[in-house]
């Protein structure tokens, strides 16, 4: 029988010549991930294990992205025991704040990841890798900890659904749009344990951004981990940002697939996801009136250049409400400066928006634009669970960059046609 | 075997309300416990009193890969968690952390909160003794089941080194 991608991946990683769905492995790992809020616990575990050094110090990445500046305190001290930890243990990657980003936009900025690896990350959108052609999937800090000391993990083999990407994306429509559509079809645990393929021919027409974005909320869906094919888009993007040796897994032509899914981008309509689950979406002409007091672009779904572009295009010369706070952040330091250089942060001041530092803070209620009781925000985040991005009885609509700029100008969800 | 009397919720409860990030700035499984489920049911603390046991719906521990999540249900002192169907980071860190579950749709929704309910992990039998019904979950394999009968991937791993 055939293999999917990420049977293959697993496969090789794993000593194998072929796995089947189901089968529990031990795979090998390219890079092993964590942030400021997980790696203090991977820390704890890996101490445990009472292991001198770390398996490659070139293979660990922690990224202190999340309570970052030190919001407080405590913050600090978790901040604080990531930072030492790297330092006794040389770990090459570890990125202070200045050179930090959110770590999954910085990861495959830095050339980290690139097709074929297998990776793990004690944060939940690690799948973001997926869309270079590698596999690449959440765990927690045990599973981070353990990695460290030992450079494997074990898998359970997943099987997969197939997403046929065919046609093109109308105006306005970007990959938030594709991925929440699919998230409304299949439900939130419409991938349980499975890996979400995407290929076929509409795939020449996702940037590398829409792919991140799609494969960032695999998750989001279920999945163990979202996987794109590998295209000249691919390699072009791997070639500008590592020197690192890469490899081209194809899905087998008789692997075989859970389900086989079409997705037509030029039927997808700018989608929100209402609260309080990624499932619950609307098309942009069924929103309705609702009225926000915030509005949030940014985060590793999606805060990287394209997204603040389309933002900037919105934003250009116009106001936001002023019953709106819109907080705008970049991902990463890189993304930060060119937007700068395009004048995108000029247009976003101007606006009467605020720019504020790569973090992953308002996405989870951390800090930077929490919500208080009753509050209504449009971000372009990843999840809109209760209490998500502050009070429990705080509401938050995921949206593309485009529908969040635009409802930052009416100041009630709208879609990016009515204000251009 | 587990026996305790079970709290019941519904589908897709997310780490967020388990655990919310407001209190992720510490490590300390006490203290993560003291705030486990107070943004979904702000009872929790007081139901530990008489129960030990969480049975929920499906996709139980979506969302954030947190392991404060199933620690800080483990440290609040609930022995088991069955649900229809777990999220899968959620379904590895509790395994990880040596927190038992059990996926098994018919006995998750059955139970109605506060029925007595008897588990044996090892064997996936699970018996409803309020409804008097018995119900078999399918084993854990054996890798999995060595991890958890280690209390946990650290100690297995220390075994067999």
């Amino acid at each position: 029988m055939g293999m999917t991608m990420t049977q293959k991946i697993l496969a090789a990683h794993a000593g194998l010549d072929s796995v089947k769905p189901g089968q529990l492995i031990m795979a090998k790992l390219d890079l092993v991930l964590g942030n400021d809020i997980t790696t203090p616990v991977a820390i704890r575990e890996f101490n445990k294990i009472g292991a001198a050094q770390v398996f490659d110090k070139e293979k660990i990445a922690i990224v202190p992205d999340h309570f970052t500046p030190n919001k407080d305190i405590k913050s600090a001290e978790q901040c604080k025991c990531c930072r030492e930890f790297a330092n006794d243990m040389e770990i090459k990657n570890y990125f202070e704040v200045g050179q930090m980003g959110i770590e999954h936009a910085l990861i495959p900025e830095k050339g980290l990841a690139v097709a074929g690896d297998v990776i793990i990350g004690a944060d939940s959108h690690t799948c973001t890798y997926g869309a270079l052609g590698a596999f690449s999937t959440g765990v927690g800090s045990t599973d981070m900890g353990a990695g460290m000391a030992r450079g494997e993990a074990w898998f359970k083999v997943p099987e997969a659904i197939k997403f046929e990407i065919t046609g093109k994306m109308g105006p306005w429509v970007s990959g938030k749009d594709v991925i929440l559509h699919i998230i409304g079809m299949i439900g939130v645990d419409g991938a349980l344990y499975k890996s979400m393929e995407f290929s076929g021919e509409g795939l020449k027409n996702l940037t590398m951004d829409d792919r991140f974005t799609i494969a960032n909320m695999a998750i989001e869906a279920g999945a163990k981990n979202g996987i794109f094919a590998v295209d000249e888009k691919t390699v072009e993007y791997i070639k500008e940002h590592s020197d690192r040796e890469y490899k081209i897994y194809e899905a087998d032509e008789d692997a075989e697939y859970g389900e086989v899914i079409k997705i037509d981008l030029s039927k997808i309509r700018p989608t929100v996801s209402f609260p309080h689950i990624p499932d619950n979406t609307r098309t942009i002409d069924e929103v309705g009136d609702v009225r926000i007091d915030q509005v949030v672009i940014g985060s590793c779904t999606n805060g990287r250049i394209s997204d603040l572009r389309a933002a900037a295009r919105v934003l250009n010369g116009k106001k936001v409400n002023k019953n709106v706070r819109a907080i705008i952040f970049p991902a990463t330091q890189k993304i930060y400066l060119e937007a700068i250089r395009e004048g995108l942060i000029e247009i976003f001041i101007e606006a009467g928006a605020v720019v504020s530092t790569p973090t992953c803070g308002p996405c989870l209620g951390g800090h930077m634009g929490v919500l208080a009781a009753g509050e209504r925000a449009v971000a372009t985040t990843n999840r809109n669970f209760v209490g998500r991005m502050g009070h429990p009885e705080s509401e938050v609509y995921l949206a593309s960059p485009a529908v969040a700029a635009a409802s930052a100008i009416t100041g009630r969800i709208s879609s990016p046609e009515e204000v251009a | 075997m587990i026996d305790g009397k079970a709290i019941k919720y519904g589908d897709n409860v997310d780490t967020d309300v388990i655990i919310p990030a407001r209190h992720l700035s510490t490590i300390d499984p006490a203290e993560l416990a003291s705030h486990c489920m107070e943004d979904l049911d702000a009872d929790f603390n007081d139901k530990l009193s008489w129960g030990s046991i969480i049975a929920a719906g499906k996709n139980f521990g979506c969302g954030s890969s947190r392991e404060h999540a199933p620690i800080a249900i483990k440290a609040s002192g609930i022995k088991c968690v069955i649900a229809e169907s777990f999220a899968r980071i959620f379904f590895r860190n509790a395994i990880n952390i040596g927190l038992p579950i059990i996926e098994c749709p018919e006995a998750a929704r059955d139970i109605e909160e506060g029925d007595e309910i008897s588990i044996d992990v090892k064997t996936g039998t699970i018996v409803n003794k309020t409804k008097n019904k018995t119900y078999t979950a399918p084993a854990f394999p054996e890798f999995m089941e060595k991890i958890m009968e280690a209390d946990g991937l650290i100690k297995y791993i220390k075994q067999s080194i």
